[in-house]
């Protein structure tokens, strides 16, 4: 079997407790601390950093009885839409091994693409559950902003994201949701809920009234279309009406995205000094010179691009034209969907306007990789959850379907999900 | 090299790598200039959504009482780092 380059770490790390997740194997993104186990992130910057302590997350699964498989390829920093980003490699989808897997969080789909595990966690900041999950033809959900823990989730865009479930079937989503989702008081963006058991929600699914945004399919490539109406035309089969509708603003969601979590990163990421952790340079003359040029030799070419541009739409001059704009823009996109959910139950879109790319086709442009990101973006600056469903193949490469519900509403997207899970 | 159409000059991608603390090459400024205007040409077209949501997040402040809890040891804390001395992490010289 070709090497796929699935794991930056591949190490068994044994449950601490036992429960809903009793003999699951999960393979973990590696930007999750994993107390005691080299997390990278994808950088450079942090090779050979062992967490002194886990990720909330990564608790949670050891302590209800999971075993983790290892620590997952992905973009540096989570930048990226291809997994190519990775100071150690791009990871091959297990599908066509000359594609991408999707990113950035390639190495956890792949993982359950190739029947590696059947679970795995990423993050999703943008897009990064939910992308690869669509390239490799497996379940992705992106949460509800704060009902999953941060805590222990290497940084690059607080207010966007969140961890979210990859798996092989709904089931598995509900069962990895179960387990992470829930207040925890090292993350106070956490909401206080009660522990939900989502795995009931299998047993009871559910058709919906959908909307589909023209402006979030008209981008998309000609046979990504086919397959999304052919597969909207099977779930209304099975009970799903739908209608199209025009929600404006989400066609700048790519631009508003960039802006924030540029934003964010540049902040975020000037820990990065090689004083507490992480690679140190040997040059430089005085604090300033030796914090740039250990930067500036370990973080990759997408992580320096986007600090830059972060650092400028946040300077002196510049912040009114950019950041606040985009503020702005965030709270537009947002209103527009809730308005949207009091005549609509879920809202739909293709994942991905595109299929996988091939490998080394994409990075010489960025803007072409960000622009891949419209359909899922507007999701993260809304807070509200989505999950990327399988819709079958075009050209023997996986599309994906996102489903789209109102903030908290979760058990609607398994319900919804069920069905695509039983028709599609 | 850079001319009259570029949002931002060899100068500016210098002055921002200064602010973000992160030495460039000069092959990368050169790639930066380019890039970094497609980018900030996308950014522009924000100007065209027409905003009109009204800011009514109902966003409260989470806060928790000042006491002293548990946290890493301070070998814990140290254990990543390049270099330590005497119990503390050790920074570049200031001259």
């Amino acid at each position: 079997m070709t090497d796929l380059n699935i794991y930056i770490t591949e190490e068994k790390i044994d449950p601490e407790g036992t429960g809903a997740l009793d003999g699951e194997q999960v393979a973990v993104k590696d930007n999750l601390c994993v107390e005691g186990v080299e997390t990278t992130c994808g950088s450079k910057i942090l090779r050979g950093y062992k967490p002194p302590y886990n990720a909330t997350v990564v608790d949670r699964l050891l302590s209800e009885g999971a075993t983790i498989t290892g620590k997952t390829n992905m973009d540096e920093f989570a930048m990226g839409t291809t997994t190519e980003t990775s100071h150690y490699g791009a990871t091959k989808n297990p599908v066509d091994t000359e594609r991408v897997p999707g990113g950035s969080s390639g190495g956890s789909a792949a993982a359950v693409a190739s029947g590696d595990v059947n679970l795995a966690l990423g993050s999703d900041t943008g897009g990064s559950v939910r992308c690869p999950a669509s390239f490799c033809g497996v379940y992705g959900l992106k949460p509800t902003y704060g009902l999953v823990s941060r805590y222990g989730l290497i940084a690059y865009a607080n207010s966007l994201e969140q961890v979210g479930p990859i798996a092989d079937s709904v089931e598995g989503i509900a069962e990895l949701l179960t387990v992470i989702s829930g207040s925890d008081e090292k993350d106070h963006t956490t909401v206080e809920t009660e522990r939900t058991d989502y795995t009931q929600f299998c047993e009871n699914p559910e058709s919906y009234h959908v909307g589909i945004p023209g402006e979030l399919i008209d981008n998309a490539d000609e046979d990504v279309k086919d397959c999304f109406w052919s597969a909207m035309g099977e779930l209304e089969s099975e009970g799903f009406t739908y209608e199209k509708i025009e929600m404006p603003s989400v066609e700048k969601a790519v631009e508003a995205y960039y802006v924030i979590a540029m934003s964010e990163a540049s902040s975020n990421l000037a820990r990065f000094d090689g004083v507490r952790y992480g690679h140190r340079s040997d040059d430089g003359e005085d604090w300033n010179e030796n914090f740039s040029a250990t930067r500036g030799e370990a973080f990759g070419d997408e992580v320096k691009k986007r600090i830059m541009l972060g650092t400028y739409a946040t300077s002196e001059g510049y912040k009114d034209d950019y950041y606040d704009k985009a503020q702005s823009v965030r709270r537009q996109i947002r209103s527009e969907f809730n308005e949207k959910f009091n005549q609509y139950d879920l809202i739909a879109t293709p994942t991905m306007p595109v299929k996988p790319f091939k490998i080394g086709d994409s990075l010489d442009d960025p803007m072409k990789m960000y622009l891949a990101d419209a359909n899922t973006t507007p999701i993260n600056l809304s807070n509200i959850p989505a999950m990327s469903v399988p819709t079958g193949k075009s050209d023997n490469l996986p599309v994906g379907m996102q489903l789209i519900a109102p903030s908290f509403s979760e058990p609607m997207l398994i319900k919804a999900g069920m069905v695509a899970q039983q028709t599609l | 090299m850079t001319d009259e159409s570029n949002r931002v000059s060899e100068e500016d991608v210098q002055h921002i790598a200064d602010l973000a603390r992160v030495t460039l090459e000069d092959d990368e400024i050169e790639e930066y200039i380019s890039q970094m205007d497609d980018v900030l040409d996308r950014f522009e077209t924000l100007d065209e959504v027409d905003v009109t949501a009204e800011d009514n997040d109902q966003l409260e402040n989470i806060v928790r009482p000042d006491v002293i809890d548990e946290s890493l040891s301070q070998e814990e804390a140290l254990s990543n780092a390049e270099k330590t001395k005497d119990g503390y992490f050790e920074g570049p010289s200031t001259n």
